[in-house]
């Protein structure tokens, strides 16, 4: 492997100040973050950032050469879009590198304020078309599309070909549903989502209780989404990852998808070689410990890839979900 | 392709052969009455808070709440209340009498790491190494207050002065080391 490339962007997740230090320290080039309310898809309990965490995050970041994405990525809706607007005035006027926005609303608001601030689109705006894209560059000033995990790896050489702007992928981390940016499950248990309320399966709502064989339910409201065996391993306790009885089946079944983890590694210099210039991790509602294992690993792959050698990321697999990992719609759109 | 994970080498605290740091740790103390370790789980815990105050912020509706680390290799259980007005640490046998808002059990070496910073929970309770009951939403707070500490806990505990706390700073010394080496 004698090839090199460009060095793409390397942008890793920080759900709190100490992760985002640890981001920066292990060689991540971008951290994206979001604010402590339902602006933002990771709206966890006891994460992310008050606007004076931010502001020193910021000027951490700038002092060592990193930039800072305020995600603020949720979708607004009435009466409440007050609360994402001031997101945007707080990106600008904490001189944030780009804010990641879903919402045209959102999106429409911060290119008529904020002209020179920079927006990429996010996962959750769904845009997986030149002509969608296109659009979203056009009307708002879109610079970067963080393309959906639904797109094999020619399918994104093609929309590079196609679309005036950079392409951001995710490589590393918790893969969602494919209809990214319209899952309305927890809503039917919980009435919140992760695109409404930025909070997908609320810890409040979620309890484990063990039985006396060594089993382990996982609960989300009032339904059961899954049983894990004593020695069976876990995952997000989503809807989507639960497995599920049905007349016909004698064991139960993961009906939407399995808990696994993205995992491109193998699959870098392919993506750079599409047009992909920012490869992004997923993970801020996961520890600093595994910002720091992820983000060197991914520091030292980019790096080997731009150098024409290849890449061993054989350790991150320990840190997958459900000890799984996959290469998702990237390789094939029959990876289930 | 979904391919199964590769475990890699675990730190359990070993010494020799199947003997561990925690299990002697655990089995030096089974037959000690608990009163002597109060005084120093009391101190702990105050220290900590007075130096910690943004533990209790990322803590935010449970900041009262009662947490039950259960250590497996220990004869006792702890109880964590981290009430700034009245921040408590406390051994307490195991039974039923026991009781917490949330309950976080695991081996004495993957908690270690979590305190410590250096370990990542949510993998930890993918492979079920470590467990969590009761309030889910309380836990999550807890370990998310933690893992925004600048440094570690472990290490405040180990800058601790008095002679009470030579002993412990040898242990955290003597773990930490194991550590490093797996």
């Amino acid at each position: 492997m004698n090839e090199t490339f460009a060095k793409p962007e390397l942008v890793c997740p920080a759900g709190t100040p100490a992760a985002l230090r640890t981001a920066v320290d292990a060689g991540a080039d971008a951290v994206y973050c979001g604010l402590a309310n339902e602006t933002n898809a990771r709206n966890f309990a006891g994460l992310n950032f008050t606007p004076q965490a931010l502001e020193q995050s910021i000027a951490y970041a700038h002092d060592r050469g990193a930039k800072v994405l305020l995600a603020v990525n949720s979708f607004a809706t009435s009466p409440r879009a007050q609360l994402w607007f001031d997101a945007v005035d707080l990106a600008a006027r904490l001189r944030a590198d780009a804010v990641i926005v879903a919402d045209i609303g959102v999106a429409s608001y911060a290119v008529s304020r904020y002209p020179g601030l920079r927006l990429h689109l996010s996962v959750q705006a769904g845009a997986s078309s030149p002509e969608a894209i296109r659009y979203y560059c056009e009307e708002f000033g879109i610079s970067r599309v963080v393309l959906p995990r639904i797109l094999t790896v020619p399918e994104i050489d093609a929309i590079h070909r196609e679309i005036p702007c950079e392409i951001e992928a995710f490589v590393f981390g918790n893969i969602g549903m494919m209809a990214e940016g319209r899952c309305s499950l927890t809503n039917y248990v919980t009435g919140v989502s992760t695109n409404m309320n930025g909070v997908c399966s609320p810890a409040s709502d979620v309890r484990y209780v063990e039985h006396s064989d060594g089993s382990t339910a996982a609960t989300l409201g009032d339904f059961e989404i899954d049983c894990y065996a004593a020695e069976e391993k876990t995952g997000y306790p989503t809807i989507c990852k639960g497995r599920y009885m049905r007349p016909g089946r004698e064991e139960p079944y993961y009906a939407f998808e399995e808990p696994v983890s993205l995992n491109l590694s193998a699959l870098l210099p392919d993506l750079v070689r599409a047009g992909v210039s920012a490869l992004k991790i997923e993970g801020r509602q996961r520890s600093r410990s595994y910002v720091h294992s992820v983000v060197s690993a991914y520091r030292r792959a980019v790096d080997d890839v731009a150098a024409g050698r290849t890449p061993d990321l054989s350790t991150l697999a320990m840190l997958t979900e459900g000890g799984k990992q996959t290469q998702g719609a990237y390789a094939t759109k029959k990876w289930r | 392709m979904n391919s199964e994970r590769r475990d890699g080498p675990r730190a359990t605290g070993s010494i020799v052969g199947t003997v561990s740091v925690p299990h002697l740790i655990g089995r030096l103390m089974r037959p000690l009455p608990l009163f002597p370790i109060q005084p120093i789980l009391g101190r702990i815990v105050r220290e900590v808070a007075c130096k910690r105050p943004e533990l209790f912020e990322r803590l935010g509706p449970h900041v009262r709440s009662a947490f039950v680390i259960d250590v497996n290799e220990l004869p006792f259980v702890l109880l964590l209340k981290p009430d700034p007005a009245a921040p408590g640490l406390s051994a307490l046998r195991r039974g039923p009498s026991v009781r917490g808002d949330a309950t976080i059990r695991g081996p004495f070496m993957d908690l270690f790491r979590v305190v410590d910073g250096r370990g990542d929970s949510d993998a930890l309770f993918f492979s079920r190494d470590i467990n969590i009951g009761g309030d889910t939403e309380a836990a999550v707070c807890l370990r998310n207050a933690l893992d925004d500490l600048d440094g570690s806990i472990v290490e405040d505990i180990a800058a601790m002065g008095g002679p009470l706390f030579a002993p412990l700073r040898m242990v955290v010394s003597r773990l930490r080391a194991l550590e490093e080496r797996t």
